[in-house]
């Protein structure tokens, strides 16, 4: 482990790799402080520029964006009580009522050292829970690999739906249809192609991520008449204050950091579960764990309730890379892109890419830390700095959305039959947004759908067309009942609502 | 039953899952293939299958948070006119080439949103556009094919 460290440090401390997770972060939390536009759309967005650079600094330009998103959050959740992304609604419950007694900059600093804490504390958890997870993954065969995707697709559906399960699942089998246009990967048999020839190659990846997330995101934000930017003017008028942290509510931190970081990590690393779920059990959790005269704070600007979602969200980030790079299954919609990005490169996560390719893996992991460094040095003096370069009026941010999406898939295939389709799924996107049709399980079903196949077709031909393959071997019924359970679970719940 | 527009896309979701099924159906195997335990075919069966199974449960079992959205309140034109001029940017993006329908396409849109700064609306189309050229093309290395700037000399 400590050669691939090695070899992840020297990869991840390059000039150029360093400068891409500054520009990463830097990119990533003024997306994220723009209420509506998530780390996906920005992830999204860099797609195209990260096939201009080797696949360890890609993916580390994509991971600073990541978290800078997160950290852009936090801030318009401090300073707006307007969160950008939704990890970071539970930092508004105390971040906001500290910035109205004047104390924002010190509620920016707390928010910033959590996060610095909280993601690199679990960026350590990760470092030895990786391989070794890694190793155990390596026992797992075609049949676990099926029913863990369709745990990751069912939980995804069930936890980033707020309660509209059904149409959740409706969006999973709608990226797995779209996953399935193209040539049948082991026979070349073409299928739903219509005869024309664009389809042969089936959809690309990067087409759905930026027609579902960075356009139909603009076209939305032109029809409901939002303008995201109204936050980033309000923030660079801002009067921010000092940023010094004192010696108490050091002390409060320090008993908060460790757990919250640990509750973060461990939801994060569930599939589907991700940042938002983490800040608010951490949250929950605190709660429950400080004293009285504390408990009595909450909601009116307590330390403790701002510092632990601040750090669960991060942690959670650093979390959801776990399935992601060690069984290649993403556990969330932004994981999802990167893996989408990675295969694009050629590049399979799994198990065997730290032995592969250890200076992917462990530069990852790596340039996780320098992220955090970028953030609490560069970022929070330069957050007031940062929003006025936002406040450009949405008439410009709009059509530079539209741009960056269209130019992303003209550079991939110089055709304009993929334009044509990328507005079409847009447009279909938009219309499906408006009526709360979640976009993050679409993603991550187009991303698995072909391992999906491929693990169905060996499992299905090993066992000679049985099914019995799903509850063969303990592993898979396991999995298996996890997702029986959360189905059922959120069919009951939907009875239950309506009576 | 509530009709709600929901339930429209449920419904329109139960149709498109049944052709995709009949699709499914249609889909050519190898003769030796047609009675494996697994084909072509199989897998998008299974999931028409599912398409059907998971609107048709939407249809059926109540809507308690039914999603009402204010039509009237709602920016069509501007993002019918933004749509439009996307898709005769894609049009013409081969034929004429990048800088000048990207630049176009930039000025148009800021133009069509409201907006009146002539000169800031310039500077963020033309020079922008071939800043970013310059970035993807001198920089990245990433090939963009443009027969305008070919034709005047600009581009090799």
């Amino acid at each position: 482990m400590i050669e691939g460290i090695l070899i992840g440090l020297s990869t991840a401390l390059t000039f150029q790799n360093i400068f891409m997770v500054m520009i990463g972060c830097f990119f990533g939390t003024i997306i994220g402080m723009l209420p509506g536009l998530g780390p996906m759309t920005a992830i999204a967005l860099m797609i195209p520029i990260t096939y201009g650079f080797d696949p360890a600094t890609g993916l580390i330009l994509m991971a600073g964006v990541y978290y800078g998103a997160v950290f852009g959050g936090s801030t318009s959740s401090i300073l707006l009580n307007a969160p950008g992304v939704p990890g970071t609604v539970a930092t508004s419950f105390d971040g906001y009522p500290m910035a109205q007694q004047g104390k924002a900059g010190k509620a920016l600093a707390i928010a910033a050292w959590s996060s610095f804490a909280g993601g690199t504390l679990s960026a350590i958890y990760l470092l030895f829970m990786a391989p070794s997870l890694s190793k155990v993954s390596l026992s797992f065969r075609s049949p676990d690999y099926f029913a863990l995707m369709i745990l990751g697709l069912t939980a995804i559906a069930a936890f980033s739906s707020k309660g509209q399960f059904l149409k959740a699942m409706m969006m999973v089998v709608l990226g797995l249809m779209l996953a399935s246009v193209g040539q049948d990967s082991l026979s070349d048999i073409t299928r739903f192609t219509f005869n024309n020839m664009n389809l042969t190659d089936g959809i690309s990846f990067v087409l759905v991520v930026m027609a579902t997330f960075a356009m139909s995101e603009a076209l939305t934000i032109i029809l409901k008449r939002n303008d995201p930017t109204a936050a980033a003017k309000q923030v660079s008028l801002t009067e921010l204050g000092s940023i010094k942290i004192d010696k108490e509510e050091r002390g409060k931190m320090y008993k908060t950091i460790p757990r919250s970081s640990i509750i973060g990590f461990l939801i994060g690393v569930l599939p589907g579960a991700g940042a938002t779920i983490a800040s608010f059990l951490a949250y929950g959790m605190e709660r429950n764990l400080v004293k009285d005269d504390e408990k009595e704070k909450f909601g009116k600007g307590s330390v403790n309730g701002l510092s632990a979602p601040e750090t669960a969200n991060n942690a959670a980030c650093s979390g959801s890379f776990v399935p992601m790079l060690t069984l290649g299954i993403p556990g969330s919609g932004t994981t999802a892109v990167m893996l989408g990005a990675l295969l694009g490169f050629g590049i399979q996560p799994g198990p065997r890419l730290y032995m592969t390719n250890p200076e992917i893996f462990w530069s990852v992991i790596m340039s996780m830390y320098i992220g955090m460094v970028v953030l609490l040095i560069l970022n929070l003096p330069l957050i007031p700095y940062i929003a006025r370069i936002l406040a450009v009026p949405k008439n410009y941010l709009i059509p530079l959305i539209l741009f960056f999406s269209i130019t992303g898939i003209y550079v991939m295939s110089f055709n304009n039959f993929d334009i044509y389709l990328m507005i079409g799924i847009a447009v279909v996107a938009t219309f499906l947004r408006l009526y709360d049709f979640p976009m993050p399980p679409l993603i991550l079903a187009f991303v698995l759908g072909g391992l999906m196949e491929e693990n169905l077709r060996r499992s299905l031909l090993l066992s000679d067309g049985s099914w019995t393959f799903l509850w063969d071997r303990t592993l898979t019924l396991c999995i298996l009942s996890t997702t029986i359970l959360i189905v059922g679970w959120q069919i009951y719940k939907t009875f239950k609502k309506k009576n | 039953m509530n009709i709600n527009t929901t339930k429209i896309i449920s419904l329109l979701f139960f149709i498109f899952s049944s052709f995709y099924l009949y699709t499914a159906y249609q889909i050519q195997v190898f003769a030796f293939d047609e009675n494996a335990p697994f084909n072509a075919r199989t897998f998008p069966i299974y999931l028409g299958y599912t398409g059907l199974f998971f609107s048709g449960l939407k249809l059926i079992l109540p809507d308690p948070d039914t999603i009402k959205v204010e039509h009237k309140n709602l920016e069509y034109k501007k993002t019918g006119i933004l749509i439009i001029i996307a898709i005769i940017y894609g049009a013409t993006i081969l034929k004429i080439g990048y800088f000048l329908t990207t630049s176009l396409f930039l000025f148009t849109s800021y133009y069509f949103l409201g907006e009146r700064r002539w000169i800031l609306m310039f500077l963020l189309s033309f020079p922008f556009v071939a800043a970013f050229m310059y970035l993807l093309h001198g920089v990245l290395d990433i090939y963009l094919r443009d027969p305008f700037l070919k034709s005047i000399g600009v581009m090799g």
